[in-house]
């Protein structure tokens, strides 16, 4: 299959590893990955921060950029984040719309429909949940609240980690509770986000795990930063980033690297 | 008869709150400014029920430090959550009676003014009294008058949102009338001094230590060996109000439904403190905002079956009370309906902000709700907090768009949200909370466009490096620099404003080396397919 990837635009500048173990997994699986140079960012933080106007060029820009999928350029469009597909299939037609723009509306839905977050891609799209991974570390799994109540995408991340070689998956306590970043809400409400941060904390040690996974880099970096600050040794990690691993290409879980920032 | 502004005699024990406390300033009232000394509760009672208090961000921070709140709200909310859980699981059809119930209110704000004549007249056709009601000074006039015209001083409540909403209790207060909430939950709130937290425990600030310290303390004729234990509690309220109900000539409720089609209004509840009201008084004073109409009374089917699994995580709240007009030689005998609009109008003429309305105020969106768990009810500053608060107090109070002034603390509410989703889930009129909240904040920033604001400036920066790639790209490269920033260790634990608000309690990591583009683009073409998650 042709699969054309977002890369996102914190994913891009901030935590590249993610949509490079994506890249390298869909071609692990015997796809072949694109990368539309011309893309930048879907939108959101402009669309949740209210900013609905300075929204309408990133997002025009988006959907320029994946616009080709229409043609048949690619097969599908995958993307390492809950919260980006979110925007991509719930916010983009919106903010057209709301500025009047129908036709760029109706191009951002067709190319939305097209599109699919990493586990949905590999699970509904692709038909795999084994990908032939190996991840020999105790890892637990936050789901990430615009995946899970969004996208709406159920255990799938989880079939996937199961399936992983080694893998010891531990259960999150209170799971499903959000981690409190919300963009700019952990700056706006950041008292009220660091209460929420403390929580998640909490039940995250209580795993024991060394790994926190998620599928979203936005939400790792909000707890993995709180982790870092109490040194609390446990990394996070991407989901492509554990799904990418192999025995000779094994995802970093070195000493020292526990902080969950990137390298 | 000198009572406090909450209609409490003083007689009863209660102390008297000082003039100057008893009318705090307008709005935008520090939560400090009316505070009782000796209160348990930490609010003053406002003039404003819609508007009181700090801005979010501030009263969050206040509540936040209060350990025991956080502990009583962490412990009842999630053992609601979980009762409710269990329940609505249980319930095969939820999905599709959740559209039932959307599609209903729909359909009530899309024809609202033909289905609220038709409620009137069939209310007055069966022997009641409708009035129609403005705002909520011209409600609370309509209900004094009322109470006046019966020649009493005192009635009983059925616990209500819509006069919680007109501060009903402090207007009668103000003519003499004392109103005895009759709700054990209420009646705590009351009791306490203290502004309700939540919709429909409004005393879930508290745990019962605190709540037999309020009973001995003011309800005068608490047993003096009363323990903490629930029953007993419960016990000590029901002897405290049975004579009240005996006594009481007139009643004030709120109404769950008004059916249109037959004039019938409807009150659910759990305790039967309701059905007292409804029942034994002489004459009946029922106060419904104009959105809590339904078409027809094969309507409360889906009502009936949504609002008690949401709310208190029953199968079917204990007592459901109907009545129709007046029945002569049962129930009251005189019957009226104050039909409250208060800023609901201009709700509905908002096609985004309209579904705000369908709320049935069941409180599931507060019980899931990360913030408001963390935070309590207080904070929003309104008698409705939580999420839904959160959309529907800045509506009826005009405050997003910048329409009450810049510095309207209710302007805040809409950010008060992580925009996690959880209340859209649990809804049972599905009323999708997180994008009116997107659509509020777009209002307050439009609203704001001529004024340069910090925030408007990085927006505008951004939008414009993030709607291309060349100049996303450089940015990109750039934001590798922050590496000096970061130092070795590779991660930021400092940084000024706004941004410290991040990294007072999380570190940053340094941008990555190589931004993924340059890594797309320097990749040999031939490169193994095999290689890892190998990070440069
Ligand atoms: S918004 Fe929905 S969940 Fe919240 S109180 Fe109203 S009906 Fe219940």
């Amino acid at each position: 299959m042709r699969i054309a990837l977002t890369a996102t635009c914190l994913g891009d500048v901030m935590f590249p590893q993610a949509p490079r173990a994506t890249a390298l997994l869909l071609e692990r699986l015997g796809h072949e990955v694109f990368f539309p140079e011309r893309q930048a960012c879907c939108g959101q933080m402009h669309v949740n921060t209210g900013y609905l106007d300075e929204a309408v060029p990133v997002v025009r820009n988006h959907v320029e950029a994946f616009s080709p999928v229409l043609d048949g350029e690619w097969d599908a469009i995958v993307v390492p984040s809950g919260s980006c597909t979110g925007s991509v299939r719930h916010q983009q037609g919106m903010v057209c719309r709301r500025a009047g723009l129908d036709d760029l509306a109706r191009t951002a839905d067709a190319v939305a429909a097209k599109t699919y977050e990493l586990s949905e891609l590999l699970v509904d799209v692709l038909g795999v949940t084994d990908v032939g991974a190996y991840f020999p570390h105790r890892v637990t799994y936050h789901p990430t609240c615009h995946s899970l109540r969004m996208l709406h995408v159920g255990d799938k991340p989880l079939r996937l980690l199961r399936a992983v070689e080694g893998i010891d998956l531990v259960e999150l306590p209170a799971a499903e509770s959000c981690c409190g970043f919300g963009g700019t809400f952990a700056l706006k409400n950041a008292e009220t986000s660091t209460a929420m941060l403390a929580d998640k904390m909490t039940h995250v040690k209580a795993t024991g795990a060394e790994v926190l996974t998620a599928g979203d880099a936005s939400c790792l970096m909000h707890i993995g930063g709180g982790l870092s600050r109490i040194r609390a040794g446990v990394r996070t990690l991407h989901l492509a980033e554990i799904l990418a691993s192999t025995k000779d290409a094994p995802a970093p879980v070195a000493a020292g690297a526990t902080d969950g920032s990137a390298r | 008869m000198t009572r406090t502004f909450l209609g409490l005699p003083v007689r009863r024990g209660a102390r008297t709150l000082p003039d100057d406390v008893a009318h705090p300033g307008g709005h935008g009232t520090s939560a400090s400014a009316g505070r009782a000394s000796d209160a348990f509760g930490d609010v003053p009672h406002p003039d404003a029920p819609l508007r009181w208090g700090d801005a979010f961000p501030d009263a969050a921070r206040v509540a936040l430090q209060n350990t025991q709140l956080r502990r009583n709200l962490a412990h009842a909310t999630s053992t609601i959550r979980t009762k409710r859980a269990a329940v609505v699981g249980e319930v095969p059809d939820w999905e599709a009676l959740r559209d039932a119930g959307s599609a209903i209110k729909t359909d009530v704000m899309a024809r609202l003014p033909e289905l609220l004549e038709e409620l009137e007249r069939n209310v007055v056709a069966r022997g009641g009294v409708v009035h129609w009601a403005r705002d909520a000074d011209e409600a609370n006039r309509i209900v004094a008058d009322l109470v006046k015209a019966k020649g009493v001083d005192e009635v009983v409540k059925v616990k209500s949102m819509a006069t919680q909403e007109t501060g009903l209790n402090e207007a009668l207060a103000a003519e003499g009338i004392a109103a005895y909430e009759t709700d054990l939950a209420e009646l705590i709130v009351q009791l306490a001094d203290d502004m309700p937290s939540h919709i429909l425990v409004p005393a879930i600030h508290r745990n019962r230590a605190e709540i037999r310290e309020i009973f001995l303390a003011r309800m005068g004729d608490a047993p003096p060996d009363l323990s903490d234990v629930p029953r007993e509690l419960a016990m000590a309220a029901r002897a405290h109000l049975r004579r009240k109900f005996l006594s009481a000539k007139v009643a004030i409720s709120g109404a769950n439904f008004g059916v249109a089609d037959t004039g019938t209004l409807t009150v659910v509840e759990s305790e039967g403190n309701g059905r007292m009201c409804l029942t034994l008084p002489e004459t009946l004073i029922t106060v419904m905002g104009i959105e809590k109409v339904v078409p027809t009374y094969t309507d409360l089917e889906v009502f009936l079956q949504l609002l008690p699994r949401s709310s208190t995580g029953e199968r079917m709240n204990p007592y459901t009370s109907l009545w129709t007009g007046v029945t002569p030689g049962d129930g009251p005998q005189e019957f009226h309906l104050v039909l409250l609009d208060n800023g609901r109008t201009d709700v509905l003429a908002d096609e985004v902000g309209r579904a705000a309305l369908h709320c049935i105020r069941c409180s599931a969106c507060l019980n899931v709700c990360p913030v408001y768990e963390r935070v309590g009810g207080h904070a929003y500053g309104s008698v409705y907090p939580g999420p839904i608060g959160a959309i529907l107090t800045p509506q009826l109070t005009k405050a997003s768009g910048g329409l009450s002034g810049h510095d309207d603390p209710n302007a805040s509410l809409p950010y008060a949200s992580t925009l996690c989703g959880a209340c859209y889930e649990v809804c049972p009129v599905k009323i999708d909370i997180p994008s009116i909240l997107v659509e509020l904040r777009a209002r307050e920033v439009d609203a704001d466009r001529g004024r340069p604001t910090g925030w408007g400036a990085a927006m505008k920066a951004a939008s414009f490096v993030m709607s291309d790639a060349r100049r996303f790209g450089l940015a990109g490269r750039a934001a590798g620099l922050g590496r000096v920033v970061a130092g070795s260790s590779g991660r930021i634990s400092t940084l000024p404003p706004p941004a410290s608000g991040w990294t007072r309690s999380r570190d940053l990591p340094a941008p990555a080396q190589q931004t993924f583009r340059d890594w797309w683009r320097d990749r040999p073409v031939d490169e193994p397919r095999t290689e890892g998650g190998e990070r440069p």
